[in-house]
């Protein structure tokens, strides 16, 4: 038990400390309650659906020729707020590169940065998956998510 | 002497003409130069006015010469040329001046020798001409003296004897001739007769003229007897020097032939010219008279006075001895050479006197008239020596000139100093910009460098927190929470060195909200609470009852302030207390009076008994004192506006004498040492200072070595309820209890405390919960207001130092309370123990008696207080949420009731944006586009906010159109999200 939690804590901190998340995931933590208990989970699984319908957008209208960046602009804006908001820092941080590359009109660079985009948000998706999955274990072991603190 | 006076009088005037001139030229460079537009104005036509303003310019101008002059010299390049070009000007015209005075005085000085020479010259001509005139004068006296006696009478009464005795007796009247001799006139039929009279014959001169001889081989005798003329002349008397002349025909001879004619026609002495005189052979000539047998009329025609000549009188002058003797009568006769002419033929003048020795090439002449209108004679006078060179005039225009150069060159070297003090000024402005650069750019550079380390230390902080919560052991837990301490002091310095360097560059700016003081006070309180129990020091704040609870300011400067002046007493105090007072300064102002009167200087009333350093001395220096009147300042605005005056006193090591005038110095400490065994960086006090200073207020201080220290400052706040007057703020502190502690209210305490102000400090904390305090020195007295006061006495506090005084004293007097209480069938009074820090206590309190009594340890605090009481009394809710969860609580309700309409175009920002207003108890409404949002914001509608994000498609919040439509639609708080 005490295990578990030690793990799932350690694990958090980890993600923390590598800047896939960032202190928008705590608030974020902190707003589930009793009244909305899988608040998290709720607001990534959109997270997660939003981010693959854009990542699939922007990657196709970067295949076209001429390339539309305003339009890829919007989307890498959109990506950006709201990874912004569930606080998946290393996200948002390559969108606002992702917007400077758009601005300035440079293909090159959006797929590159396209590229790591979506090795970051894989690579997030798949640690943020097994948070909750820890998450779950203790919940069924506890009864309870222990805050943040 | 003299040239040294006068070089000595140059240079004064000299000066004098600098100063002139500079002020001359400065004055019409300004004006020039100020007047350049105003010219142009003056030609539109006030001509009167601009003359006005013109005179008004001269005038100020001069008043200002010195800074304007050197404004205006040399501010530019161009100017620098223009004063070379005026300093040639200047040599130039002084130079051609200096001529001009050179040549002015030469031209006198000639003029001057001219006329001397002219008055000299005519002088003599005047002389000669005088006494030429009296020897003429006298032989015509002569010939009518032969007249009378020689032809009117018969016989003659004059025979040769006669009149050569009788001239050479009269000779000194004729100083001038050498001679005189009478020749008849004889007609040729009178011939024979007259030769035979006179025993000789009548001879004939031509010949003598023409070889002149000797005077020695003269003879007389060896003449030739004239040949028949018409008539004849010969000289019948004759003075014995020319003796030789007689019976020598005077017609025969050329001039005198001439002289004769002329004389006998004129009727007037006649001259010859000047001829070699027979026998002496020197220069001279023959004045001749003519000798009428008749007084004839003046107007006679020339026939009839040749016909009425009797004879003619000739005179011999030598002219040569007449000059000669004329001048050896007249001074400076050596400076003059005289010539003589007869210049009778203009073209050559026969010399009749003078040397052919050179002098000055000037001459003077001057007319002679000698009586003979036929004759023209002329003097020539000249000087000896050539004229002198002109000294005089040589060294005035020198002098001049070498005073003009002087005065240029003293122009020059101030213009080029003047140019040369500019470029070093201008230099030094360059240098002076270039160090406030460095300073600005250093200033910066701290603020950036701090904020950057800022930024990672908070950073570490955090891990370190998160650190601390995993699975450390002990060792690993010590050093991690140094660490930890040592980062959030590196923290704290950072933010210390922010603060400085925001400071200097004035960016620091103060808030103004609502805060309470007191809280405040207890915050710092429990801030420095373990540190004053670890030390053993009392620690204790009051605050005045006449400070509103409310005030609006800056809560955390003036926290920061409090802090940094608690924060070195701690530092300095090992023993003692740190009491932390704030008063109204209305209130101080009056105690002062009050106290000055009294002058208890009691020390040990005091909250510890140690003695402390006189605080009214640290404010002595403060302005709201000493200049204003009484009150003067902050009666008028005391509704607006709250002076407080806030005094921090240790019982520290205090300051040294010393280091007292630097103390507020950035970066100042006291000694080395100091910052080794404290630590700090020693710009608390600065910043404390420049907040107090933004906050309008002072600081100040006083220390005494081994006594302790009183930091005193003052601030103004506002006051957040102005309306309200002096006397209602104080029943409504009193009856606005700490919230916290409402079930208090009524209850009745008693504090047992020998020492005023420790009392008065209890006294102000309990009475903040509500309750009435009663304070008593000691415990007997204690027990009879238990005893017989007609309040019920709910709480007993006692300070430790009573309670431990005597034990037996203490049993007795609990004993007697607990009795009091089963009589009157009522709770018994609790009892607390004031003590400074727990550990002292503990050791005493186990064993004094049964009844325990509750420990409350210092410093006094509302909320620690009203914990404690509750606790021991048992009073209000049990199930007392803590703190954090009691915040919460009160959060949840923070927003319910409330509407909320969200906008973004984001599906995940939405939701979170949703989840988090919920929590508070919001009711939300989200919708995705800016045009939704109108329709919904479209009056009437239930919103109370509206959050939206600032960039969608669409609609951009930063397009002005659409906000304008926003706000058209919505007045109320929109609030827009940007990433």
């Amino acid at each position: 038990m005490d295990q578990l939690q030690r793990k799932l804590r350690d694990y958090e901190a980890a993600m923390f400390q590598q800047g896939f998340l960032d202190d928008q995931f705590s608030q974020l933590q902190k707003l589930q309650d009793d009244s909305s208990p899988d608040f998290v989970i709720e607001v990534m699984t959109m997270f997660f659906d939003d981010s693959e319908k854009l990542l699939n957008n922007i990657s196709r209208a970067l295949e076209q020729i001429p390339v539309n960046f305003k339009q890829i602009d919007a989307y890498v804006h959109q990506q950006k707020g709201s990874s912004a908001s569930v606080g998946a820092a290393r996200v948002k941080n390559i969108c606002a590169t992702f917007r400077s590359f758009c601005e300035a009109q440079n293909r090159d660079g959006c797929v590159s940065c396209l590229q790591q985009l979506q090795k970051e948000y894989s690579q997030l998706k798949k640690n943020l998956q097994y948070l909750f999955r820890l998450q779950q274990e203790f919940k069924a072991a506890a009864g309870s998510i222990p805050t943040g603190e | 002497m003299s040239l040294l006076h006068v070089i000595g009088f140059g240079l004064k005037v000299g000066h004098l003409l600098l100063v002139l001139c500079c002020w001359i030229v400065s004055v019409i460079y300004i004006n020039w130069f100020v007047s350049m537009d105003n010219t142009k104005m003056g030609f539109s036509g006030d001509g009167g006015k601009m003359w006005l303003k013109w005179w008004e310019k001269i005038l100020g101008s001069t008043c200002k010469i010195h800074q304007q002059y050197y404004q205006c010299i040399g501010s530019k390049r161009v100017r620098r040329v223009l004063w070379r070009k005026l300093l040639l000007a200047w040599v130039l015209i002084w130079f051609i001046v200096s001529l001009w005075i050179f040549c002015f005085m030469n031209l006198q000085v000639t003029e001057k020798r001219k006329e001397t020479l002219a008055s000299m010259c005519d002088e003599r001509a005047r002389m000669l001409q005088d006494q030429f005139n009296v020897s003429m004068n006298h032989i015509q006296a002569m010939s009518i003296l032969i007249s009378t006696f020689h032809h009117a009478k018969t016989p003659s009464a004059i025979d040769q004897k006669t009149f050569a005795k009788y001239t050479e007796r009269t000779a000194f009247e004729r100083p001038l001739t050498s001679g005189v001799a009478y020749a008849v006139r004889v007609l040729q039929s009178e011939r024979e007769q007259f030769e035979k009279q006179q025993g000789w014959s009548i001879k004939r001169m031509d010949t003598l003229e023409q070889n002149p001889v000797h005077e020695d081989d003269y003879v007389a005798d060896a003449l030739e007897p004239s040949p028949i003329h018409e008539e004849y002349a010969p000289v019948i008397f004759a003075q014995d020097t020319i003796s030789h002349v007689i019976s020598i025909d005077v017609l025969s001879g050329k001039e005198d032939r001439e002289n004769v004619l002329r004389a006998r026609e004129s009727g007037k002495g006649v001259l010859t010219a000047p001829f070699r005189l027979l026998k002496t052979n020197r220069l001279g000539v023959i004045l001749t008279f003519a000798v009428y047998k008749r007084d004839l009329p003046s107007n006679a025609t020339p026939n009839e006075r040749i016909q009425a000549t009797d004879g003619y009188l000739g005179g011999v002058f030598e002219i040569e001895s007449l000059v000669e003797k004329l001048l050896q009568q007249l001074a400076s006769k050596q400076t003059v050479l005289v010539n003589v002419y007869d210049t009778t033929n203009r073209t050559q003048p026969i010399p009749m006197y003078g040397s052919d020795v050179s002098g000055d090439e000037f001459y003077h002449v001057s007319f002679l008239n000698f009586g003979d209108p036929f004759r023209k004679h002329e003097m020539h006078c000249r000087f000896k020596q050539k004229p002198p060179w002109p000294w005089m005039a040589m060294g005035t225009s020198i002098g001049i000139l070498v005073i003009a150069l002087l005065v240029g060159h003293i122009f020059h070297v101030t213009v080029n100093r003047i140019a040369n003090v500019e470029d070093d000024y201008l230099k030094m402005i360059e240098l002076k910009r270039r160090a406030e650069a460095a300073d600005v750019a250093k200033s910066q550079f701290l603020a950036t460098v701090s904020h950057e380390i800022r930024t990672p230390m908070n950073g570490v902080l955090g891990m370190m927190n998160m650190l601390m919560d995993t699975d450390l052991d002990v060792t690993q837990q010590e050093y991690v929470r140094t660490a930890q301490g040592s980062g959030k002091a590196l923290v704290s310095i950072i933010n210390e060195v922010l603060d400085q360097a925001k400071i200097e560059s004035g960016k620091l700016e103060l808030e103004a909200v609502l805060f309470d003081i007191r809280a405040i006070m207890d915050d710092v309180l429990s801030l420095f609470s373990e540190k004053s129990q670890g030390k053993g020091v009392e620690l204790a704040v009051y605050v005045s009852d006449q400070v509103p609870r409310q005030l609006i300011g800056d809560p955390g400067r003036f926290r920061q302030i409090i802090t940094n002046l608690m924060g070195n007493s701690i530092k300095f105090t090992d023993k003692g207390h740190i009491f932390v007072t704030i008063y109204l300064v209305e209130e101080v102002f009056h105690s002062i009076e009050v106290e000055r009167e009294s002058t208890s200087k009691d020390t040990k009333d005091t909250l510890s008994g140690f003695p402390i350093a006189d605080a009214r001395r640290s404010w002595e220096g403060f302005q709201a004192f000493s200049h204003e009147g009484p009150l003067g300042s902050f009666s008028s605005s005391s509704n607006d506006f709250i002076n407080l005056i806030v005094s921090v006193e240790d019982t520290g090591d205090g300051i040294p004498l010393e280091s007292q005038p630097k103390i507020f110095t950035p970066f100042m400490q006291v000694g080395p040492s100091i910052s080794r065994k404290h630590g700090g960086t020693g710009i608390g006090l600065s910043i404390s200072k420049c907040l107090v200073g933004l906050m309008n207020g002072e600081i100040g201080f006083v220390s005494e070595p081994k006594i302790g220290s009183t930091f005193t400052f003052t601030a103004v706040f506002t006051n957040a309820c102005p309306n309200s007057n002096e006397l209602n703020k104080t029943q409504q502190i009193n009856n606005q209890p700490h919230p916290a502690s409402s079930e208090f209210l009524g209850m009745a305490a008693l504090v047992i405390d020998p020492r005023p102000v420790r009392a008065e400090v209890s006294r102000y904390h309990i009475q903040r919960l509500g309750v009435q305090v009663e304070i008593i020195s000691d415990l007997k007295q204690g027990l009879s207001a238990v005893t017989d006061g007609n309040v019920a006495i709910n709480m007993v506090l006692i300070e430790q130092e009573v309670w431990e005084r005597d034990s037996t004293m203490s049993s007795h007097f609990v004993n007697n309370i607990r009795k009091i209480a089963e009589v009157d069938k009522g709770i018994p009074p609790k009892l607390f123990i004031l003590v400074n820090s727990s550990s002292s206590f503990k050791a005493s309190s186990a064993t004094s008696c049964v009844y325990n009594p509750t420990v409350v340890t210092k410093p006094l605090r509302a909320s620690m207080l009203a914990a404690s009481l509750q606790r021991a009394m048992g009073v209000g809710n049990k199930g007392n949420p803590r703190n954090g969860e009691h915040q919460a609580l009160s959060l949840n309700h923070l927003l319910s009731g409330r509407k909320i309409l969200i906008v973004d175009d984001n599906s995940v920002n939405r939701t979170v944006a949703a989840g988090a207003l919920k929590k508070y108890g919001a009711g939300v409404v989200c919708v995705s586009s800016g045009i939704e949002a109108i329709t919904m914001l479209t009056p009437p509608h239930e919103f109370d906010a509206c959050f939206m994000d600032i960039q969608m498609p669409e609609m951009d919040g930063r397009n002005p159109g659409y906000a304008r439509a926003m706000f058209k639609a919505w007045n109320g708080w929109i609030c827009f999200k940007t990433i």
